[in-house]
């Protein structure tokens, strides 16, 4: 716990997430920073974006993403800016090439899998328990005599 | 003094526990009835003397003895009572003193108003009870002994963490870990069963209500705390895919899946092993929770006590419980017969799809939060899985669960006639359509988020509508609403959980698409609009709080020249943890939230200040409550009760929970 506060204490200085002076006067910008910055994690917080941070270093790459739209970067390009800096760990939004297309692909792998294993038993359920044992034909032959 | 008795409580409670483990089990197996007998003491006992060691730790915050390292750590003299209580489990060692007393207390319950069960069934699933509560009961004792003294008592505490300090701490923990601890029950039902080699509707009906009661905590618990993130962090966000959240949300799908399979096995006797694996699953998912929680191994903004060494041993208790249950539902599960037979096309197979949709979602979040450990151990790629994943990855099965839901609910058991219920569904999926449409148009374009979102909340809840209709017969008005009002609670059960899941559905598209915020400096006096309303900062003033310093804002805020409402947001600081906190203001409303928040002084005058219009905010808890109301309405349905007393007299016949 004490370890926790020493570290909040380090991060928490009191700034205050996106800060009225950081906003671009193009609002078309300002919204695409947003975007941006929403899927940017603070790399020294415990698991916030960038957006939402209050560290300096979050303010920081508000700032940076925004001089790089400013200059007229694509959002991919500002991003991958970012990623140059600080590496993948930045990307909320892991992205989906190499070993992540196991992550991203083990939804819709795993729901087949499930439907395609229900539906598979069901069946077999349903032709096993049809025809009737030996007692049961008697039971039924003794009924129908009745 | 006392604080040794709480101790020695704590290690009575473990000697009571192995003791609970071994008797009941060894008595169920041989025969012998007074070794089972001693389950049902053995279990009130444990539960009495972890009782009287949460008092003793309780009373040592109360009284803020400083002799205690865990009140030092956590306390302050001059913190507010409530907060002096809630503290207790506002830390590792303490929250895991609640975690064994309600682990204790569920074991408790099994014996108390478990009279019906078997005996051989109850004094198994009381000894499967018992060695959960003897792992953690170890655990706390061996690596986080809430009890331990402080050689050289200081004067004063470092004060719980400020975030901490909020009604929020004193609701939400307790109500998720009854509803995390809950689940054991089922698991412990689970593994009973399967020890016992017999899974019948009986057991189905047993299970149940444990089962439902957990869900109903869990959804309460999962519920407050988003709420408490939204008016505390001083933005509004509700859910961050965070790994701690994410902890409390697996269990809470698998518990909604088990909720289902467990109805099957009831009244149909089928999907009896998928059951049981659930139950262990579901229960797997609450330990794998904590391990997340306490071990460090995941960076989260919740996780405390990040230590290596307590994270090893809840490994080992994680692996022990959920891999020895797995080994033996491998051993026995296939000797667990369906007996029921069904139609691809039945209400059983609708219910098999809500649980795979369920299952596979639970996963994806599962491997969501696990990938950033995983991808850097095995492939050295260090990344984060944050949101945006969870958001593209998970919320398909939800949007998939919506849909499918309120047709499945109006097939009959055993075989159904998929195009007779779609037919009656016609009108309502029309009408979902419609105002989705409808919606979007009206907002001119924009994100398809929010008017989805509404389509699939009006299909849920008028599909629900519908359902209770038809299900009123083809008499007049007056005969059907008689009728409907007389159906059993466990139907109005039903009802309220699909409708109240149509409303957060909504809400959480709502707050989505189209909340509105609004980031400026503001200068005392002067006004500014945003969505319209006139928003005035009209002075801002240092206050003075029991354990903090406060800048309190005084905001006026008008529509149309009427006062709407006057609000304080308010930066704190804590001295004694030396911490800013932002407390937001909010001014809630049935359609909408006006959400204030204050930020710094601005060098050139004024103060940065943040204005959010959320809009429909409380349907999402709103939502949330009508689920685990309709959760409680299940729980006392007659069956129940009728069950509860089936072996007694009927005056006994009083509801089980």
């Amino acid at each position: 716990m004490r370890a926790l506060l020493v570290i909040l204490l380090l991060i928490a200085t009191p700034v205050f997430a996106v800060q009225p002076d950081e906003i671009l006067d193009d609002p078309a910008l300002e919204a695409r920073a947003r975007v941006i910055t929403a899927d940017l994690r603070c790399v020294v917080c415990r698991n916030e974006s960038v957006d939402d941070s209050n560290a300096e270093i979050a303010r920081d790459i508000r700032l940076m993403v925004r001089e790089r739209l400013v200059a007229g970067d694509s959002n991919a390009e500002a991003i991958q800016y970012m990623v140059d800096r600080y590496g993948e760990f930045i990307l909320l939004n892991p992205r989906i090439t190499g070993t992540n297309l196991l992550l991203w692909l083990a939804g819709p792998a795993l729901l087949l899998t499930g439907l395609l294993v229900a539906v598979i038993s069901l069946r077999r359920r349903r032709v096993t328990e049809e025809p009737l044992s030996e007692a049961e034909e008697a039971r039924l032959a003794q009924l129908l005599d009745e | 003094m006392i604080i040794e008795l709480g101790h020695y409580a704590l290690i009575l409670a473990f000697a009571v526990s192995i003791v609970q483990t071994i008797v009941p089990l060894v008595g169920a197996q041989k025969g012998w009835a007074d070794w089972m007998a001693a389950a049902n003491p053995l279990a009130s006992l444990q539960f009495v003397l972890i009782a009287l060691s949460f008092g003793a730790l309780t009373y040592a915050f109360v009284t803020s003895d400083f002799s205690v390292a865990l009140v030092v750590n956590n306390s302050h003299t001059l913190k507010p009572m409530l907060y002096k209580i809630s503290g207790v489990w506002g830390n590792h060692e303490g929250s895991l003193l609640l975690w064994v007393l309600i682990v204790a207390l569920f074991g408790a319950c099994a014996a108390w108003f478990g009279g019906n069960l078997p005996v051989s069934l109850q004094a198994r699933v009381l000894a499967v009870q018992g060695s959960i509560g003897a792992a953690f009961l170890s655990f706390m004792l061996l690596t986080s002994n809430p009890f331990l003294r402080s050689a050289f008592p200081p004067f004063d505490g470092t004060d719980l963490n400020p975030l901490l300090q909020d009604p929020g701490l004193a609701f939400h923990p307790p109500f998720l870990y009854l509803g995390y601890v809950g689940l054991s029950m089922a698991f412990s039902f689970a593994v009973a069963a399967l020890i016992e080699g017999k899974v019948d509707a009986a057991w189905g009906r047993w299970v149940r209500p444990w089962t439902l009661a957990a869900w109903v905590f869990l959804t309460i618990g999962i519920a407050l705390g988003s709420w408490w993130a939204y008016y505390e962090l001083g933005w509004g966000g509700f859910w961050f895919w965070d790994p701690v959240e994410n902890a409390s949300f697996m269990p809470w799908l698998f518990a909604t899946a088990l909720l289902h399979s467990a109805i099957v096995v009831e009244k149909r006797e089928s999907l009896k092993a998928w059951t049981i694996l659930l139950a262990i699953l579901g229960f797997g998912f609450s330990l794998m929770g904590t391990f997340i929680v306490r071990s460090g191994v995941i960076t989260s903004v919740h996780a405390f006590a990040s230590d290596p060494e307590r994270g090893v041993y809840i490994l080992a208790i994680f692996a022990f419980f959920t891999g020895g249950a797995l080994t033996l539902f491998a051993l026995r599960g296939a000797a667990l017969e369906a007996k029921g037979v069904f139609g691809l096309i039945s209400r059983e197979s609708a219910l098999v799809l809500n649980n795979v949709l369920l299952a596979v979602s639970s996963f994806v979040v599962f491997v969501g939060t696990m990938w950033p450990l995983v991808s850097e151990l095995a492939f050295g790629r260090v990344l984060s899985v944050g949101p945006p994943f969870f958001n593209a990855a998970f919320t398909p099965f939800m949007v998939a669960l919506a849909v499918i839901l309120p047709v499945g609910a109006i097939l009959p058991w055993k075989r159904g006639n998929l195009r007779r219920a779609l037919r009656s569904m016609w009108g309502v999926a029309l009408l979902a359509i419609s105002l989705g449409a409808l919606t979007w148009v009206l907002q001119t374009g924009g994100s398809m988020l929010a008017p989805i979102g509404l389509a699939l909340g009006v299909w849920l809840v008028a599909g629900t509508l519908k359902d209770l209709w038809m299900r009123g017969g083809r008499n007049g008005v007056t005969a059907r609403l008689r009728r409907i009002a007389r159906l059993p609670r466990a139907d109005w059960g039903k009802a309220l959980a699909h409708g109240g899941l149509g409303i957060t559905i909504f809400a959480v598209a709502a707050m989505m698409g189209w909340a509105t915020e609004d980031i400026r400096v503001a200068t005392i006096g002067q006004s500014f609009e945003h969505g319209g309303y006139t928003i005035t900062l009209t002075d801002v003033r240092r206050e003075q709080g029991p354990n903090y310093v406060t800048s309190m804002a005084y905001v006026d805020i008008h529509r149309d020249g009427a006062l709407v409402a006057q609000l304080n947001p308010e930066k704190r600081v804590y001295p004694a943890a030396g911490m800013p906190t932002t407390e937001a203001a909010i001014d809630y409303g049935f359609t909408r939230d006006l959400y204030l928040a204050l930020g710094d002084p601005q060098d050139g005058g004024g103060w940065a200040l943040r204005t959010y219009i959320k809009p429909f905010a409380n349907w999402l808890w709103g939502g949330a409550i009508i689920m685990a109301l309709g959760g409680l309405i299940s729980l006392t349905d007659r069956r129940y009760r009728v069950a509860a007393g089936a072996r007694k007299a009927p005056a006994n016949a009083t509801p089980a929970e």
